[in-house]
């Protein structure tokens, strides 16, 4: 479900900026499914997915499949329009180091918002 | 010839809390004293909207002021000694009644939103007597916590764009980029710990839950307006509030989130309206 996420994160400048200072793996737990996002100087430079056998990641963001699709719509509902919306109704959980997350939280909100209207 | 907006920036000396404050309030239009109440962490630019429109000032005197801590109203002198801002139900009731009365406003309205949306509440509860009606915007009775505050005032993170990060999905996600980012602006503005301390009212000690059925919506009229998007006071929160105050209107805004007021200025107009109008009439 992130085979976008390179080209929509790299692909808009001020994106890539506002996260310039960000250096750092990081996980997205979609259901079942497992993806690692490594991130350097704010371009994303590698999506892998899992199974993994042992992962490193500094935070994790998971939620289950039908919750990220909705917050992929490209309109989405009330209660699925943001990561902390999701978070808010207990859909979505950050765990691991958040240090990076909560100092770049536009940035992130920016790379996971880029997939909305591209998740069938 | 300039070209002035009709709103009037003063500084208020007051005594709050046992000290000297210097209050900023701004003003426009002429009639009911209608009072605003920013939102945590912000300032009285967001009812910009508002206190430019024609028709409302026709009708009303609309007051915002700047709590302590917040927007132009400096803390008090002496403030870094202070270990933590944190704002409480009687400062904020204090407060309000305190520029009430310096500005010898007649039974004012007081509408406030998000933290200003629960305050009113509380005034409406102790002060019927003093306020002739509240419109809370985002209001609901409680919230609970459902992230760790601590990140929204340290050192090693950027205050501002904590801060505006967090709250920036609380606006509806058709309000135009212009006002979504003025108002998170006024986020990445705020003084450190401002929007934390705010935020103790919000979720600790502004807790009104098992109070709202003693409001006399006879002595005091009540209006709730809630934007569908926000999922910290959500609609359902505002409904409850609602359904426990006896005589109350409520109205639920689509496409709106938690700023209505500066979110999307024109289209809470057209919901505050006929609640304006509702409150001229009883008035008389």
């Amino acid at each position: 479900m992130l085979g976008d996420l390179t080209a929509q994160v790299n692909g808009d400048a001020a994106l890539v900026r506002r996260g310039r200072f960000v250096d750092v793996t990081f996980l997205v737990g979609i259901g079942q499914e497992s993806w690692l996002v490594s991130v350097d100087h704010g371009r994303i430079e590698a999506v892998t997915k899992g199974p993994f056998v042992m992962p490193r990641w500094t935070f994790a963001l998971r939620a289950g499949v039908d919750d990220w699709r909705k917050f992929w719509a490209a309109e989405p509902e009330p209660g699925f329009h943001d990561l902390f919306a999701l978070i808010r109704h207990k859909r979505l959980t950050a765990e691991g180091d958040l240090h990076t997350f909560m100092s770049n939280l536009f940035y992130f909100k920016g790379v996971l918002g880029s997939l909305r209207g591209r998740v069938g | 010839m300039a070209d002035y907006e009709p709103i009037i920036g003063r500084y208020l000396r007051l005594e709050l809390e046992g000290k000297p404050h210097r209050v900023y309030v701004e003003e426009a239009g002429q009639g009911v004293p209608l009072i605003c109440l920013h939102t945590a962490g912000a300032d009285s630019r967001q009812w910009r909207g508002l206190m430019n429109d024609p028709q409302v000032l026709e009708r009303f005197r609309v007051i915002a002021f700047d709590l302590p801590w917040h927007g132009k109203s400096s803390p008090p002198a002496g403030w870094r000694e202070v270990e933590e801002y944190r704002l409480t139900s009687r400062a904020y009731v204090d407060a309000i009644v305190a520029v009430a009365d310096a500005l010898e406003l007649d039974r004012p309205v007081a509408m406030g939103c998000s933290i200003g949306g629960r305050i009113v509440l509380h005034l409406a509860l102790e002060r019927p007597d003093r306020f002739g009606a509240v419109i809370g915007l985002q209001a609901g009775a409680h919230v609970d916590p459902y992230y760790d505050t601590q990140w929204l005032h340290r050192p090693d993170v950027h205050g501002g764009e904590v801060c505006a990060g967090v709250v920036s999905g609380l606006i509806g996600p058709k309000a135009a980029d212009a006002d979504r980012w003025e108002t998170l602006w006024h986020y990445m503005q705020g003084g450190p710990g401002v929007f934390k301390g705010d935020l103790y009212f919000y979720k600790v000690d502004g807790d009104i839950r098992g109070e709202l059925q003693r409001i006399d919506t006879a002595r005091c009229p009540v209006h709730l307006l809630s934007g569908e998007y926000d999922y910290s006071c959500t609609p359902q929160d505002t409904l409850d509030a609602a359904a426990r105050i006896k005589g109350s209107s409520v109205t639920i805004m689509p496409g709106i989130g938690h700023f209505p007021m500066s979110e999307a200025p024109e289209a809470f107009l057209e919901h505050l309206r006929p609640v304006l109008a509702q409150v001229l009439s009883v008035r008389g």
